[in-house]
């Protein structure tokens, strides 16, 4: 087991290097000039010169490609461009606030998302399954920008059940210790508050719940069509076990396995994808910090958050490897 | 009949999830800055929640040339001169009185007595000197409106200013090493607040973390990306500023979300309201509309190298063959006035004139047969990819004037690039045509017609790649004129030469529009973009 993650972890290397090296040249490969875009248009040619100059832009892209290498080696992710503080010390609590939200969205995902995907499984062809399946093909295709600003429209506007945006109550702000609020609040003892940040939390991560809900009910739906055809669990049911137990304890712990896969990618996906979300909620977190960087040419924040947000992707999918084992008996590694 | 029931109990157990996973959220409602979140009518601290696009880069405002910083640090910094209410006239700042010498070289300010910094650090002609020379030891990337204004730093030769020094305790005096005329609006501006020489000296370059200035308010914290929040400084030197106790900068990049959050009422005052929301607005009882006097242009740039452009008959010709009236009620909603000339009716300089090129299709193709186009030509129309206040949709601009060209016989085949190639590749004069747009500075009209048409800053802002001598000349000889009337007759003329080149067909002067609720009182939008909150109430 040990051999085995050890082994992965060292995989990591290539990949993660790679990774590095399409970013850093991709984003050279666009025109436009960081230099400029952060003196704005009325800066002078002087001043644009100069500010290259400082920002090391004049040396040749090896040389600054093995310039980041080298910074990356003692952990040090280079300095944004724009705001002139290291990344390092930047990135945190935008990481924290995604976070935060792709757990709240994967947990609304996977506990939905599995109970449709067995239900419609269980009652092939009712008119659950139908709707079930129809309600998760309107999910994967639903834009979330419109499904967000209706939600707003609804939850907010109309209701006033629910805030709009933002992660807290600017009016009472929370103090925040570990930039993740609702542990925050709960450390502090202010469950009113761990209600507020909750409550900021639903409309983004039900937006941000949407597709990953629906391909996990897709998912399980078939995974469980299939198992429930297998000789086990008809001599379960020959046993005269009860329907419910046969589903719930027998088959889903075969059929999940291929569910696992889904939730992994899709926790990693949430990572990265939540820009649409982040900006439409006005949630400060990571995908937005990444997007805005590109307008601003801001390469090391480009690097290194993709870099960050890819290292996080690829060991959700290590971790996930490693649960198959613990459904799975049979599954070793070695 | 079994398995019904269990179909039955399963879906209610979903919806029972489904409601309690809102529902553990959903408590007591005060909490959520709901539908009466705004109002603090009780007596209770005055908070007011701005809304924004974007946030700050940096709250050191030296540092930076983004609006989204100058909208914060107007309120923590003053500065020595202040620009009117509404308007880019200048008034007393931090100084209270100053003379101008005969010849423009030499000016003397005497300073406001009894300020306090937020730090308890005494505001005086010391800590003015310490701050020019804060400002005049840096270079271009770390003070970059410094350099714009001024020209340079230390003792390079096109540094505007010679020395600043105190003559007394709340005297200061500078001298210039060349007349500049808008020497006092350029003091007015964001960038040249006043900061603690204590606290800067200790920050060194992370001052912009933590500012400290004389201004209404001071800093208190700063989430990025999602909020700043500076409180009232008590002992303020303005009597009775400022009237709220807080006010909190939140970033909400989507238009329509930040109306979303405005209307729910989690915010109190709401910038960047597309024209087309506008209605809604107007419409709502609870909400009330601002206009920020118009200090901008919107134009399509002609780029004068490429052809047919480089004759000013076909340029005249685009001018005749576009209805701006049109552009104006369809996608300005009417809230914008139709240009004729590259600056603003506001500045003072404006030749009103000058006849406006009148929408008028069979004038255009005439112009283009003298031109020997009678059969028309195929050119490129670039539209800009960002939303803009001078230019709310370019996308959709740029269609409207596909189609009038269309009319004369111009085939225009629409392109767009993502922002920050679209102002690297005009610059260097890869466009055709291309829409664009300026928000003034300072006011003044040297920030719009040398910054955008001198031959001076072709492969900068002046993207037509324009060149006219004459024009030049002029210009030139307007930056270092300090008689007033003098000057404007400058550029009275600069304007007929460009009217009468026509690199440009002028479109719009667009009147940027915010919302707030009718709680908020005494708020006036700045044409410069950063408001001064320290006069605003809430009732």
């Amino acid at each position: 087991m040990l051999h085995y993650i050890g082994q992965r972890l060292l995989q990591l290397i290539p990949v993660l290097l790679g990774m590095t090296f399409i970013v850093f040249m991709i984003i050279r490969a666009i025109p436009g000039d960081p230099a400029q875009v952060i003196l704005g248009q009325q800066a002078t040619e002087e001043a644009i010169k100069s500010l290259r100059t400082s920002l090391g832009l004049d040396n040749p892209w090896y040389v600054q490609y093995f310039d980041y290498l080298k910074g990356l080696v003692t952990g040090d992710l280079g300095n944004s461009l724009r705001t002139r503080t290291p990344v390092s010390e930047e990135i945190w609590p935008y990481l924290a606030a995604t976070i935060e939200l792709s757990l709240f969205a994967i947990i609304i995902a996977v506990i939905i998302g599995i109970n449709a995907g067995i239900i419609s499984a269980w009652f092939q062809n009712s008119w659950f399954d139908y709707t079930a399946m129809v309600l998760a093909l309107i999910g994967v295709s639903m834009p979330i920008f419109w499904l967000g600003l209706m939600n707003q429209w609804i939850f907010s506007i109309e209701l006033g059940i629910l805030p709009t945006t933002g992660r807290e109550n600017v009016r009472d702000p929370i103090n925040s210790i570990t930039n993740f609020y609702v542990l925050d609040t709960l450390i502090q003892g202010d469950f009113s508050q761990t209600a507020t940040v909750l409550k900021h939390l639903v409309l983004p991560g039900t937006a941000l719940a949407t597709i990953p809900m629906a391909i996990i009910a897709r998912m399980t739906r078939s995974s469980m069509l299939e198992v429930m055809r297998s000789d086990y669990v008809r001599t379960a049911r020959a046993k005269g076990l009860q329907m419910f137990w046969v589903v719930y304890k027998h088959a889903l712990k075969n059929a999940i396995i291929p569910v696992l896969t889904i939730i992994g990618l899709q926790m990693g996906l949430l990572l990265g994808g939540a820009i649409l979300t982040e900006t439409i909620f006005g949630w400060p977190g990571i995908g937005r910090y990444i997007y805005e960087a590109i307008g601003f040419r801001d390469y090391p924040v480009i690097q290194s958050g993709i870099l960050i947000v890819a290292f996080i992707f690829v060991m959700i999918n290590l971790f996930v490897d490693l649960l198959y084992g613990l459904v799975d008996p049979r599954i070793k590694y070695d | 009949m079994g398995k019904k029931k269990i179909v039955s109990l399963a879906f209610l157990m979903l919806l029972l999830l489904s409601t309690a996973l809102y529902g553990c959220s959903g408590g007591d409602e005060s909490e959520s800055g709901g539908e009466s979140g705004g109002d603090s009518d009780s007596g209770e601290e005055k908070v007011l929640i701005f809304g924004r696009g974007g946030d700050s880069v940096s709250l050191d405002p030296i540092a930076v040339t983004d609006g989204e910083s100058f909208k914060v640090t107007k309120n923590i910094f003053d500065t020595l001169i202040n620009f009117g209410e509404q308007d880019t006239e200048i008034e007393p700042g931090l100084a209270s009185e100053w003379t101008a010498a005969e010849d423009g070289l030499t000016y003397t300010f005497q300073l406001q007595e009894g300020v306090t910094f937020h730090d308890g650090t005494d505001f005086n002609a010391e800590a003015v000197v310490a701050n020019f020379d804060r400002w005049s030891g840096g270079n271009s990337d770390q003070f970059p409106y410094y350099q714009s204004m001024f020209g340079g730093f230390g003792d390079a030769e096109e540094h505007v200013i010679e020395s600043v020094e105190a003559t007394g305790d709340y005297e200061v005096v500078i001298k210039l090493k060349r007349p500049q005329a808008p020497f006092l609006k350029n003091l007015a501006m964001s960038p040249f607040g006043i900061a603690s020489p204590t606290a800067f000296e200790e920050a060194g370059d992370t001052f912009g973390d933590n500012p400290v200035g004389t201004g209404p308010f001071q800093f208190v914290e700063w989430n990025r990306n999602d909020t700043v929040t500076i409180e009232k400084f008590d002992d303020y030197w303005v009597e009775g500023e400022p009237k709220l106790d807080q006010v909190v900068f939140r970033a909400i990049p989507d238009n329509s979300a930040r109306l979303n959050a405005l209307l729910s009422g989690e915010i109190d005052l709401a910038d960047g309201i597309t024209p087309s929301d506008a209605g809604t607005i107007e419409g709502n009882e609870n909400l009330q509309l601002f206009e920020r006097p118009s200090m901008n242009v919107g134009y399509l740039g002609l780029t004068t190298t490429r052809e047919p452009f480089d004759d000013p008959k076909v340029r005249q010709a685009m001018n005749h063959a576009i209805d701006r009236q049109a552009l104006v009620d369809s996608f300005f909603e009417g809230r914008a006035e139709v240009a004729k000339n590259p600056m603003p009716p506001v500045i003072s300089g404006y030749n009103d004139d000058i006849e406006g090129y009148e929408f008028d299709p069979e004038k255009a193709k005439e112009l283009l047969a003298e031109a020997g186009l009678e059969d028309g030509f195929t050119m490129e129309l670039w539209a800009m990819p960002v939303p803009r206040p001078y230019m709310p949709d370019g996308q959709k601009v740029a269609e409207a004037i596909q189609s009038n060209l269309a009319d004369v016989g111009i085939t225009a085949e629409i392109v767009s690039y993502e922002w920050a190639t679209y102002l690297e590749k005009a610059a260097a004069g890869e466009a055709d045509a291309f829409l664009l747009g300026w928000t003034g500075d300072n006011g003044d009209a040297d920030n719009f017609l040398y910054v955008l048409l001198d031959q001076d800053n072709i492969g900068s802002n002046n993207y037509t790649y324009y060149e006219n001598q004459a024009l030049h000349d002029i210009l030139i000889a307007a930056q270092t004129e300090v008689d007033e009337d003098a000057r404007n007759e400058l550029y009275m003329q600069a304007q007929e030469m460009i009217h009468k080149d026509a690199p440009w067909v002028p479109l719009a002067h667009s009147t940027p529009l915010l919302a707030g609720g009718t709680n908020v009182i005494d708020f006036k939008a700045h044409p410069t973009g950063s408001d001064k909150l320290a006069s605003v109430d809430l009732e």
